[in-house]
Formats: structure tokens, sequence, C-alpha cells
């Protein structure tokens, strides 16, 4: 476990609970990424503006931005998937996330901090189908 | 204009979120995901101390919220009506953990990882923005 960053794990987390929370209790609205992207991408008019979308997303970005020029804090994202591969993820994630109404903020964040069965379901869903794909890519076929 | 603010704001902290956490970073999720590798110790549980961390604080302030009939700015508390654990609830998550196990992006990460500017990055984000338009434009989400 030498990779384990048990301290910044619950910070970040931490801060993630925080705003979310934050994100509720001012503007009345749950802090899932995905249901605020797609609003973007949506004709149907949604209750939240674009606006408001647009704005967390781009503190979304800011964020990082923020910390890696103003502190010395570092971090990285790596990605080692072939270009094939990223394209299906891609299209598997913002699809599964649409059907499935939310993501790891919406359900896991969100959706149980406010005991919802339906977002524990779909947290165990997508965790379940997570644990089975690294299973089949690094230790069955070996390195995707 | 508050609400405008205010989602800068938390959109901002979360994204701080992620990058101290190491979730900006998609070999950290692998890490998790690979339960597989507890047995030879190579296992990385951090993703479940961001969710600890997150559920902590949140909890409190969603149960507090969820008493409230109206947002601090204004407007009405717009919570999820839908009560129903339906296949496409499940299907859907399905979907969405076999995209994220296979590159380690979900899509919060996946918007603040942009930050670095690569194209494997822009390239996910993409695809996914196609993805999420493509299943609205058929009606697959509600």
């Amino acid at each position: 476990m030498e990779n384990f960053t048990p301290v910044s794990a619950l910070l970040g987390g931490g801060l993630i609970g925080l705003a979310s929370g934050l994100y509720l209790l001012l503007n009345g609205r749950i802090a899932g990424i995905s249901g605020i992207v797609g609003g973007l991408l949506s004709s149907s008019k949604g209750s939240t503006s674009a606006f408001e979308r647009l704005a967390f997303v781009i503190g979304l970005i800011a964020g990082p931005l923020v910390l890696m020029t103003g502190t010395s804090i570092e971090a990285q994202s790596v990605v080692t998937s072939a270009l094939p591969v990223i394209v299906i993820a891609g299209l598997l994630v913002g699809v599964g996330t649409t059907i499935g109404s939310g993501c790891t903020s919406g359900h896991g964040i969100c959706g149980l901090s406010r005991f919802s069965l339906r977002s524990l379901v779909a947290t165990l869903s997508f965790m379940a189908a997570g644990f089975v794909t690294v299973l089949v890519t690094r230790h069955l076929i070996g390195g995707a | 204009m508050m609400r405008i603010i205010v989602s800068l704001i938390c959109g901002t902290l979360f994204g701080a979120g992620l990058y101290i956490s190491g979730m900006i970073d998609p070999q950290k999720v692998l890490g998790f995901l690979d339960i597989w590798a507890i047995a030879d110790g190579g296992w990385d549980p951090s993703l479940a101390f961001v969710m600890g961390g997150g559920l902590v604080v949140a909890v409190p302030i969603f149960q507090f919220a969820k008493s409230r009939s109206d947002a601090v700015c204004g407007g009405g508390m717009d919570l999820p009506s839908n009560k129903n654990v339906t296949t496409k609830l499940i299907v859907g998550g399905l979907m969405f953990g076999t995209g994220w196990g296979l590159v380690g992006y979900c899509p919060g990460p996946a918007l603040s990882a942009l930050a670095f500017g690569q194209m494997d990055t822009i390239i996910f984000v993409a695809t996914m923005l196609v993805g999420m338009a493509g299943a609205r434009a058929l009606r697959l989400n509600s």
C-alpha cells in the first residue's frame, strides 16, 4: 500500500463534501457533475441556468489551476490507456451517467448524503463494474 | 448573480478537493478499483477515504438543507423526486463503471484535469460530452 495517501484523501474529500453541501444549501441544487454538464448539452430547459452550470465547470478547472500555480501542492493526471480505449471509455461514461442519472459526485456524495436508495444502488453498480473492469484489464488480459 | 458566484466558488472548492485528494489522477482511481491487488499489498484505499471525508462533511449539511423549504440564495430545493430503483439506473451505472475502470476518469476529475492541458484528457472529455449529448438527444435520460 505504498501509494496510500490517507491524509490528503480525507482533506480533499472534505473539500468535495463542503462544496456539495454548500451548493445545495445556498443554491438548492445537487452538485452532480454529470448532471451539471449534461444540462448544458440539452435543448430542454432545466431549472438551473446555463450560466450557473458553466460557472461550476469553470471552477472545476480553476481550482486545480490555482493550486498548481499558487501553491507547492503537486498533482498529476496520468492516462495510460490507448486512444481507442479512451474514446470507448469516454462514450461509456457519457452515456452511462446520462442513462443512470448521475456519477460519483451526484450519486456517490450527494445521493448517499441524503440517504437515497437509488443512489446507493447506482453507486454499488458503478463500483462493481469498475472492480470487474480493472480485474479484466489488469489481471486477466494484462495492461490496457 | 449571487447564484452564479456560488456556483463558481463551489466548483472551485470541488476542483481543489479533487486535486488535493489525488482523485484528479486516473492512476489513483485505478489503484483503488484494483481490489484484486489487496492480496499482494498493492491496493490503494485512498478513494474510500475521499468518499468518507466527503460524506462526513456533506451528510450533516445535506440533512440540515433537506429540512429547509428553500435555498439561501432563493428558489426551492431542487431534490430528485424519483425513488424507483429501475433497470435503467443499474444499466447506466454498469456502463459508467466500465468506462471509469477502463481509463480511471469519472466526469468531475476528467473536467478538472483539463487544467493540465493534456491531449488524452481533452479527447476523453470530448467523447464523454458526445455520449452525454447523444443519450440526451435520444431521450435516454429521465
